[in-house]
């Protein structure tokens, strides 16, 4: 039977970008107060959640024609690297520095190396979430 | 290099994250997992001559102060473990080549193992018990991959158990651990380890110590805990099964030893005595199990059972004598039980069954097996000079020591049995008239047989050369038996 | 506050208990996502109960003040851990339904005469 979705798929695709921008939003915030990787990529993973939901899968998987155990992969590869970083300098493993840079438009940020270990564990959690939420839907 | 304790953990990781990009390239999978393992035991056996010169390593992640970041430690016996446990993984994986089948080559078969191996090596080597939590996590994870990949009916089922009687035990992990922070106020190993020292002889630290023991009584397979390893061993492929038999209780068994040698030494009458109990009672258990079955898996499966009881057994007598033949034995049973899981795994290869009186007669057409198992076997069961027997030699001249003379004496009366057992393999299987010999092509024998041959080499090897490890055993004893070398490496700066 | 704290963990656990031991696979995957609710619990309440501040130590807050952060960080360790381990089951569970046709424990049983 096919319903009539048109306003969930109207709305669909505006939230689905608020969402993704909000899930940006609160991985940066992760930097100092409550939020992080591993909330934004839920919250990313639920935008897309939301996607199938308003389309079915086929349609979803032609929007964003990506293997989420890829980007798992690179998650994966993203933080050990990350991590790794400190074996170079001699240091004890996830030792983690900082620093302030002028970015044009931002002005004085800190950028600081659990920002890119975050930024796997992000990749990570889309990925595995969506692993999982593939393989239960996907066999009808 | 401060940071070489962690490679053997970090290389299987990074090698099983690269090998998630391409899972249908068998060729490229297959060779990055050997080349990972390779470079993993590479840099165990530089681990190995690190600890043995410079003493125990520590690390304490993210330049963090001791008790307060998470510390790595590799003292003599996590290092042995290690290695071994990276080295039984190469031949399983080279099994594998032949056996496993494309199917599950193809479906993330390697990268599991790779996992698994860094859940097995980073609880070996870590030194904040909710860390090792962690690292349990990682292991049962990947395990839970491997026992149900391939989908068959019986995996399935057999894998539902599994996970549930895991899960309940991860959440008892989980509340003793909050019990213990409570008294202590630290995650810390070697901290928990000078504030129980401090604290003394208390109810809730016993308590604490059965809670532990439950815990890994479930992982390591004790009596009475021991009920859901048979059935959800049997269930997966030979590799896999030889995988977790020979690495999965040992990690139970080794976070017991970890825990009652550095943790709750006060009061060692209640608590080693229990221990005692209990390691009798699951030899008893296993000695049963072995013989009761004409299933070749079931019979290696309850010799498992059999073996944690005699480590176990050897440790809980707390004196230089037995805790070393405890590593010994650990580490043999490592090593044998992986070359006996893989030698069934030919036969079963062979004859396409399991059950013993459905095969007969193999010696004839395969007399290189039959005598390498006949070796494994008498190996297995501690006979002069193959690997079974310094450990078992030195176990029960350490239940003597500490005057437990029917233990011991139970004890020597149990290889008996454990060799009874393994001989009556080797009588059905190839004794007798020729039966249930299928066809099996001579180049897939030949490759299933090599990396089988050359782990039973490497166990003779094992029990020939005891006597030039027996150095190493002395450090890791040294450590175990006196917790304070532990605690000053940590607290020391691990340099 | 941790007496009360302390019958709502028993109570998570009895309910986890119960519906573990039921026979549908759904029931006993729900307890044990209870099971692991009730663990987190006292896991916080063992790390002690109370505190006001976040534990940064800054101008007026004493170490008296804040709340161990520890057990915090355990827990989210621990939910995340278990949320991996629920998913999982989920699948399998859904595997295994559509495999053997049945999700009744009961019929699962034993090795040999079940095939």
């Amino acid at each position: 039977m096919k319903t009539n979705d048109l306003i969930i798929q109207t709305t669909t695709k505006l939230v689905f970008f608020i969402i993704f921008l909000f899930s940006i939003h609160i991985f940066f915030a992760g930097h100092y107060t409550p939020g992080g990787g591993f909330v934004g990529g839920l919250l990313m993973s639920s935008a897309i959640v939301l996607l199938l939901l308003a389309f079915d899968l086929k349609t979803v998987k032609e929007m964003l024609p990506v293997n989420y155990t890829v980007v798992t992969a690179i998650g994966l590869l993203i933080s050990i690297a990350t991590a790794a970083g400190s074996i170079f300098f001699n240091v004890p493993f996830f030792t983690h520095v900082y620093d302030y840079f002028n970015i044009p438009l931002l002005g004085k940020t800190s950028i600081h190396t659990a920002m890119f270990f975050d930024t796997g564990v992000y990749l990570v959690v889309v990925g595995v979430t969506m692993t999982i939420i593939q393989m239960i839907g996907g066999d009808e | 290099m401060i940071n070489l304790l962690l490679f053997p953990v970090l290389i299987p990781f990074l090698f099983a994250t690269i090998l998630l990009f391409f899972p249908k390239k068998v060729k490229a999978q297959r060779v990055i997992t050997t080349l990972g393992l390779l470079t993993a035991l590479v840099s165990a056996f530089a681990l190995l001559w690190k600890v043995k010169t410079d003493g125990v390593q520590s690390l304490t992640l993210g330049s963090w102060a001791p008790p307060f970041g998470i510390t790595m430690v590799s003292d003599m016996m996590s290092t042995l473990l290690v290695t071994s446990s990276l080295l039984i993984a190469l031949f399983v994986v080279w099994f594998s080549f032949t056996s496993i089948g494309i199917k599950r080559e193809t479906s993330f078969y390697y990268p599991a193992i790779l996992f698994m191996l860094t859940g097995v090596n980073g609880a070996f080597t870590t030194g904040d018990i909710f860390n090792m939590f962690v690292f349990f996590e990682v292991l049962l994870m990947s395990s839970y991959v491997l026992i149900v990949l391939g989908g068959e009916k019986v995996q399935l089922r057999e894998s539902i158990k599994y996970i549930l009687v895991n899960v309940v035990s991860s959440s008892l992990f989980v509340i003793t651990v909050g019990y213990l922070y409570s008294i202590v106020g630290t995650l810390n190993m070697a901290d928990i380890s000078i504030k129980l020292a401090a604290i003394g002889q208390a109810g809730i630290v016993t308590v604490i110590a059965v809670l532990f023991l439950i815990v890994f009584g479930i992982k390591g397979a004790i009596f009475p805990l021991f009920f859901w390893l048979p059935g959800s061993y049997a269930a997966p492929p030979i590799p896999v099964l030889t995988l977790f038999g020979a690495l999965l209780t040992k990690v139970g068994v080794y976070a017991i030893i970890r825990t009652y040698t550095l943790f709750f030494t006060t009061d060692i009458g209640f608590t080693h005595e229990l221990l005692m109990i209990i390691s009798i009672l699951t030899i008893i258990a296993g000695c049963i199990g072995a013989l009761a079955y004409f299933d070749v898996k079931k019979i290696v499966i309850y010799n498992i059972i059999i073996a944690v009881g005699v480590i176990l057994f050897g440790a809980s007598v707390m004196n230089e004598s037995g805790m070393m033949g405890s590593i010994f034995y650990l580490i043999h049973d490592i090593l044998i039980k992986g070359a006996l899981f893989l030698l069934i795994g030919v036969i079963i290869h062979i004859t396409g069954t399991s059950d013993l009186r459905k095969m007969g007669g193999l010696i004839k057409r395969y007399p290189v097996l039959g005598w390498s198992y006949l070796i494994a076997a008498f190996g297995l069961a501690g006979i002069p000079p193959l690997s079974g027997f310094i450990g078992k030699l030195l176990i029960v001249q350490g239940g003597l020591e500490g005057e437990l003379l029917w233990q011991s004496i139970f004890i020597l009366a149990s290889s008996l049995i454990v060799l009874l057992s393994a001989i009556r393999i080797f009588i059905y299987a190839f004794w007798g008239e020729e039966k249930g010999v299928q066809q099996v092509q001579p180049r897939t024998y030949r490759h299933l047989l090599a990396p089988t041959i050359t782990l039973v080499v490497i166990t003779v090897l094992y029990g020939v050369g005891s006597e030039y490890l027996v150095p190493f055993m002395t450090d890791a004893t040294t450590v175990l038996l006196d917790p304070s070398v532990y605690t000053d490496a940590v607290f020391g700066g691990g340099k | 506050m941790e007496i009360l704290m302390s019958i709502l963990i028993g109570f998570l656990f009895m309910a986890a208990v119960y519906l573990i031991l039921s026979r549908s696979l759904l029931r006993i995957i729900i307890g044990t996502g209870l099971l692991s609710h009730g663990t987190h619990l006292l896991l916080l309440t063992m790390g002690g109960l109370g505190g006001k501040a976040a534990p940064v130590l800054t101008e007026g807050v004493t170490v008296k003040d804040y709340v161990d952060p520890l057990p915090q960080a355990l827990i989210l360790t621990a939910i995340v851990i278990s949320f991996g381990v629920t998913a999982f089951s989920l699948v399998l569970a859904y595997r295994t339904y559509k495999e053997l046709g049945t999700d009744n424990m009961d019929l699962m049983k034993g090795t040999e005469d079940n095939d």
